[in-house]
């Protein structure tokens, strides 16, 4: 094996040995993909509204199964990370609601709000 | 020849962007945060740059997971606010510099930097924040960008993404068609994102603030020993999205080997990321040491 292989497989092992931490690379984004680009979508008022309408046939439309669909109904922002939906696309679904990046934070780590922004503070004395 | 006046480097978060667009910059959660813009924007106001290149990602705006560009360089004359679900930050759009651009691409590609070229290009929150917090009033406002601008698109979203010794290289190549463009532009040139932060997966809101004050002070002292950095290293000292500080070393790549840090502001936290601002200006020497022990 060369150096270069050995490198990345190093880099890889570290991420994986990381407790709630999912590496984003080619094989999640192709498992999440069409989650990810129906986010995507979401960019443009006109697909909002349309999703608004009827969110489970327009995640259908968009090549979603079953699944993942309850997925984006339920708003379950771990299980969908771990569906390889990307972040940032979920970022999307999530303004839809108007709903913060703190609160898709503190229900991936299963915590009210108040505990997860208490969280947040304490990182100031590290 | 044009002149690179300095490098910024801050987070550009979406939270603060909307701190700014609600005008709630005064409330006492913002308020130190913001407080702490005010000598960056005095200090970016007097460097009046005539171009400014922005170093930032796209969040998913204008480039999907269908073709990820590694590095790539707009050649728009305009760049229109995006809509990321929220509908556009109410801001004007950003005017171009299509032929500094053009000047542009054309030496990285012959320095062997093969990027991407946007002739189209909306942009996001990862160039708009930073654009408000250095140009913008004390609350973020205003009515006319007193600089054009050259977006320049760094993959931080799917891995792979480049090395940091590559992006500092990047930097450096930057540089150099700075020094070779027939003008007499004045150019500041900014590297957004970071620093410590996590938004995916049970470890989100993870924070590493020691490892952000380490980056601070290598970025001025010994910025090489930041590009031997891995992506993975990155995830687990400053978070999965932390790794968006291999773009700061491209703004500090552009810099001469020798910085000072003007300005410093350091603030945990801004919504769930560790919130990060430095102003660097150009040394032409080492600083003597006052002290010989």
């Amino acid at each position: 094996m060369s150096e270069i292989s050995r490198e990345i497989q190093a880099d890889k092992a570290l991420v994986a040995a990381i407790d709630g931490t999912y590496l984003f690379d080619g094989p999640r984004s192709r498992r999440g993909y069409a989650l990810s680009k129906m986010c995507a979508s979401l960019a443009r008022r006109e697909n909002r509204e349309a999703f608004s309408a009827d969110e489970r046939a327009y995640c259908r439309r968009h090549g979603l199964d079953e699944r993942t669909t309850d997925l984006v109904l339920a708003r379950d922002w771990l299980d969908m990370v771990r569906a390889g939906g990307n972040i940032y696309y979920l970022f999307k679904l999530a303004a839809v609601d108007h709903l913060s990046m703190q609160r898709m934070g503190a229900q991936q780590n299963g915590l009210t709000i108040e505990d997860f922004r208490a969280r947040l503070n304490s990182f100031q004395e590290c | 020849m044009a002149e690179l006046v300095g490098a910024v480097t801050t987070s550009h978060v979406p939270a603060i962007g909307m701190a700014m667009d609600t005008r709630i910059t005064q409330d006492p959660y913002w308020k130190p945060l913001f407080d702490g813009y005010l000598p960056a924007k005095e200090l970016v106001r007097e460097l009046a740059p005539d171009i400014t290149i922005v170093v930032y990602n796209d969040h998913g705006l204008e480039v999907f997971l269908d073709r990820v560009p590694t590095f790539a360089v707009g050649a728009a004359p305009h760049y229109p606010i995006g809509d990321e679900g929220f509908g556009p930050r109410p801001i004007p759009p950003f005017t171009g510099d299509t032929d500094f651009s053009w000047h542009l691409i054309e030496q990285l590609v012959h320095r062997e930097f093969d990027v991407s070229i946007f002739q189209e290009l909306a942009v996001d929150h990862g160039f708009s924040v930073p654009m408000s917090i250095c140009f913008g009033g004390p609350a973020g406002e205003i009515e006319q960008w007193p600089t054009r601008v050259v977006p320049i698109l760094v993959n931080t979203i799917l891995y792979p993404l480049p090395t940091a010794a590559r992006c500092y290289r990047l930097g450096r190549a930057i540089r150099q068609a700075i020094d070779d463009y027939p003008g007499a532009e004045r150019v500041l040139i900014m590297g957004t994102g970071g620093m410590s932060h996590q938004l995916q997966g049970e470890r989100a809101g993870f924070m590493q603030p020691v490892f952000d004050r380490m980056f601070l002070d290598r970025m001025v002292d010994d910025p090489l020993a930041l590009t031997g950095i891995s992506t993975g290293t990155f995830i687990k000292e400053a978070g999965h999205e932390g790794a968006e500080l291999i773009m700061w070393l491209v703004a500090r790549g552009a810099m001469n080997d020798h910085v000072e840090e003007v300005y410093r502001h350091f603030h945990v936290s801004a919504s769930m990321t560790a919130a990060g601002l430095a102003c660097y200006r150009n040394l032409q020497v080492p600083p003597v040491r006052s002290h010989v022990p």
